[in-house]
């Protein structure tokens, strides 16, 4: 078992099978992506109060979902690379926090564009939830900076684990905000113990799309670790084999 | 496991439990801080900055709207199901306040206790539904009253 898992973490291996998955990985994302776009635009029924406007869930909800997914992820491969020093774990945290910084500022971007028509603004500053979301998005562009301010890329890996691993912290704070704070944000739909505050008809295209976008965050985190080895192994052989297209990886 | 890697892996746990013990600390002092409005209750326990401007959040009531027919101005009450408190505002209101929202309002309270709005945010709650299912629960009781409130007194509101 640990023998297997220290092969698949071994460059050369991660860049065959990645290879081999992306196609397939990709198909069924474009897939699910479509169904849950007709399902949450044409399928699912105008909301009796806030009519088309809700729809804009089928965004703001997966993104939001994945921004704290993602964080996750990053922190836990950090502490992977601080521990073990696997060179995979370091590459694939650096990978995701762009992405994840991305799925912050479209959670961000559609809150606001729904909340001038529900709330009657824009943004509002005094609210827990908008801002450590806000707070998230300003983790994950520290984390790109600090990785970016330190020249050596395995003393800047060690940096970032521990920002990383510290900004972790948040994640509780931007779930629970909307419980045990008074805010505008409303309370969880899905995410709960009762059963989910939502038709049915209208939360499973949400679901597909929780699903598409978790499947797009895989397949852009293999395609940025992917090119991000390259990059740093550029030197070794079993790079040098594929630019020659000689030897099989 | 490598002993360079255990003792590795102990700071990072120990890491993890100074800093989320720090977070929930620091969590809990800023609490009070955090809360974006005071309810009716709050604010008649004089727990509300007065001469100051705040924000106050709670369900508009049923039948209170008073809407004047010359201008935007607008007078309802706010209740969290306790205490009520009444609001003036004269500007246009969001798309989805109607009785039994919540909304939370900015502004100061005047010396009649009367709480005077500069603006109006419609408090939107966590149920989606289409407009059929919507109706038919009318009948039992209103959607859009946030249950996670504090005991909602039986609703006396007649269904139209």
């Amino acid at each position: 078992m640990y023998r297997w898992f220290h092969q698949l973490g071994s460059p050369p291996t991660f860049y065959k099978w990645s290879g081999q998955w992306l196609p397939w990985l990709t198909f069924v994302c474009i897939t699910l992506f479509v169904v849950g776009l007709y399902g949450g635009l044409v399928y699912a029924p105008a909301d009796y109060l806030q009519k088309d406007s809700f729809r804009i869930i089928y965004v703001h909800v997966p993104a939001a979902w994945m921004s704290m997914f993602v964080y996750v992820v990053m922190a836990f491969s950090g502490a992977i690379a601080l521990i073990w020093h696997i060179k995979l774990s370091e590459i694939m945290m650096l990978s995701s926090a762009s992405i994840g910084a991305s799925f912050t500022f479209i959670a961000l971007i559609t809150g606001s564009i729904w909340g001038k028509p529900t709330w009657g603004t824009w943004w509002e500053w005094g609210d827990a939830r908008l801002l450590s979301e806000l707070l998230l998005l300003f983790l994950y562009i520290g984390i790109i900076g600090l990785y970016s301010a330190i020249e050596d890329k395995r003393k800047a890996a060690e940096a970032v684990s521990i920002l990383a691993l510290v900004g972790i912290v948040n994640i509780p704070i931007i779930h629970y905000s909307v419980i045990f704070l008074n805010t505008l944000h409303q309370g969880p739909t899905v995410s709960k113990f009762d059963s989910p505050s939502i038709e049915t008809s209208m939360l499973i295209p949400l679901l597909i799309m929780a699903l598409a976008f978790k499947l797009f965050y895989i397949i852009v985190l293999l395609m940025r670790s992917r090119n991000e080895l390259l990059w740093r192994e550029r030197r070794s052989q079993w790079v040098r084999n594929i630019i020659k297209g000689t030897g099989n990886v | 496991m490598h002993p360079a890697r255990a003792r590795r892996l102990k700071l990072v746990v120990i890491m993890l439990i100074g800093v989320f013990i720090a977070g929930g600390f620091a969590f809990l002092a800023f609490k009070e801080n955090l809360m974006l409005y005071f309810t009716p209750s709050e604010v008649a326990a004089g727990k509300a900055p007065t001469g100051q401007r705040f924000n106050i959040g709670g369900m508009v009531v049923d039948g209170s709207v008073i809407k004047s027919s010359q201008s935007v101005d607008v007078q309802f009450d706010v209740t969290d199901y306790d205490k009520t408190i009444r609001i003036k505002f004269a500007d246009i209101l969001p798309d989805l306040f109607r009785e039994g929202q919540a909304i939370i309002a900015k502004g100061k309270l005047n010396t009649e206790g009367v709480f005077i709005a500069d603006e109006v945010l419609a408090k939107h709650d966590e149920t989606y539904m289409p407009k059929e299912v919507a109706d038919s629960l009318k009948h039992k009781n209103k959607p859009g009253y946030d249950k996670t409130k504090p005991s909602p007194s039986p609703s006396p509101s007649p269904s139209p």
